[in-house]
């Protein structure tokens, strides 16, 4: 009892992920900044922010808004990113749960973030809340087909087991996942899919600053901000780490392992940043037609590739 | 030395326990994280300009952890420039009381200041510390992105 508790809320649950993930928010400023040729932000910038909203600033509550599911909507946001943190993080660190089929409960707890943003945006009242809202519905109809089909190719490809634990040792040390050329096409698609999930820039137009000014986030403010803003920093931390589970053979947290865990992580973060600001905004249209169509196509390709032994 | 040249190093400056010492978490916190948002009244446009200079690289505010916003909801420092007409002042007015408070509000340029060259026109409904509590005035037609950047380093020191 006492270590369950210790494993959701201090290692490696809510504590470390949101140390861990605001710390990669500040890398992603960071590069950011790099690639502008700016300076950039101080190390502990994501945290300045967090307890500001967090402490100093007052949380309004819209007028016209319903209030309870509109205070609620970001702690239940914070719930689902750190249960599902969680669940990624023991199998990953090597510690068997012995709960089969974690992979599905997996991808469900990481659709609740969004869900929830959206219940949170239509609860506030504000129409351009309300267009952000429609907008990342239609963005999770559209990329969670494809991640799915993602899930499903790697599931073929470790021999039909359903959970993240064999999942990650279905991978021997010689051949990741990432090596195989199905593995490379998957791993594209993954990163597309993570994107959009993150909210990232060619797939953020749900919270679009310049045309719908935060769109779903407009009317937070104060502590419901910062929860949303804590929601953030862990999935920025729990989705690259879901992605190595998945392709790069997990980590290995012994000696100089843990040199290359930080590595990979970083690696994954860089990618994410790099397509951020190589990109402008796409239409909500143009992107329902890449995950729909393209997407779905190279991890079907990839299916079959698989059964053929590739 | 300059307490305030403190702000342009990163976390590891050495004026980091000092200053934190001095304010407390909170205000300390809240001063190392401003986010902007601009409200351009009536003004000729050269003022917007050099705010959003302040922006890029060559200037580049977010090494303060300043950060511009879309939403006034998110916002701890109010913007104004430009003169404030007999339109604009009940949106001003809104706009701040949206505001989630403590904001800080800053009139930049000569018109947001005293009215400048548009104080004598028959719209002018006042500049803007007659409507909205104004903390600090960057003056200047139109201030140079040195001199906003100046006068916010003198808020943060304050
Ligand atoms: S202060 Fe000068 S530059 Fe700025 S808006 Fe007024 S007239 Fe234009």
């Amino acid at each position: 009892m006492l270590k369950d508790l210790f494993y959701y809320l201090i290692y490696p649950g809510f504590l470390f992920v949101a140390v861990a993930g605001g710390l990669l928010s500040f890398f992603d400023r960071k590069i950011t900044a790099w690639v502008q040729f700016r300076k950039g932000p101080p190390l502990l910038q994501p945290f300045y922010d967090f307890f500001k909203l967090l402490l100093v600033k007052e949380t309004i509550i819209p007028a016209k808004g319903s209030r309870i599911t509109f205070l609620l909507a970001p702690v239940f946001s914070l719930f689902g990113a750190t249960v599902s943190s969680v669940l990624i993080f023991l199998p990953l660190l090597g510690i068997k749960t012995g709960f089969t089929g974690d992979v599905i409960v997996i991808f469900y707890l990481l659709t609740i973030p969004s869900l929830t943003y959206i219940i949170g945006a239509l609860a506030s009242g504000n129409p351009f809340a309300s267009v952000g809202a429609s907008r990342e519905m239609k963005l999770v109809v559209s990329y969670e087909l494809s991640f799915l089909l993602v899930l499903i190719a790697l599931i073929i490809k470790s021999d039909m087991s359903i959970s993240l634990y064999d999942i990650i040792n279905a991978q021997q040390p010689a051949n990741a996942f990432i090596g195989s050329i199905s593995g490379v096409i998957l791993f594209i698609v993954a990163i597309f899919c993570l994107q959009a999930k993150l909210g990232l820039v060619p797939f953020d137009m749900a919270e679009a600053e310049t045309e719908i000014t935060h769109g779903s986030f407009i009317e937070y403010s104060g502590s419901a901000y910062a929860l949303i803003k804590l929601t953030k920093y862990i999935m920025l931390f729990t989705l690259p780490a879901f992605i190595i589970a998945l392709f790069m053979r997990g980590i290995n947290l012994e000696g100089i392992g843990i040199l290359w865990a930080i590595l990979k992580v970083l690696a994954v973060v860089l990618i994410l940043t790099l397509i951020r600001n190589t990109n402008p905004r796409v239409r909500i249209s143009q992107a329902m037609r890449f995950f729909f169509v393209w997407m779905n196509l190279l991890a079907i390709i990839a299916i079959v590739l698989i059964f053929f032994g590739y | 030395m300059d307490e305030s040249a403190g702000y342009y190093c990163d976390c590891f400056d050495i004026f980091w326990v000092l200053k934190f010492k001095k304010l407390g978490f909170k205000e300390f916190c809240f001063k190392k994280s401003l986010f902007l948002f601009h409200f351009g009244g009536a003004s000729c446009n050269n003022c917007d300009i050099e705010i959003l200079d302040c922006l890029t690289p060559r200037y580049d505010v977010e090494r303060f952890g300043m950060q511009l916003v879309g939403s006034v909801r998110h916002a701890d420092v109010l913007l104004v420039n430009g003169s404030i007409n007999k339109k604009d002042k009940p949106r001003l007015l809104e706009i701040y009381n949206q505001a989630p408070k403590p904001i800080i509000v800053v009139a930049i340029g000569a018109c947001g200041c005293t009215g400048g060259i548009f104080a004598e026109g028959n719209t002018f409904a006042g500049p803007v510390d007659k409507i909205i509590p104004v903390d600090a005035y960057i003056p200047g037609c139109p201030p140079k992105p040195e001199a906003i950047l100046a006068g916010i380093v003198k808020l943060l020191s304050k």
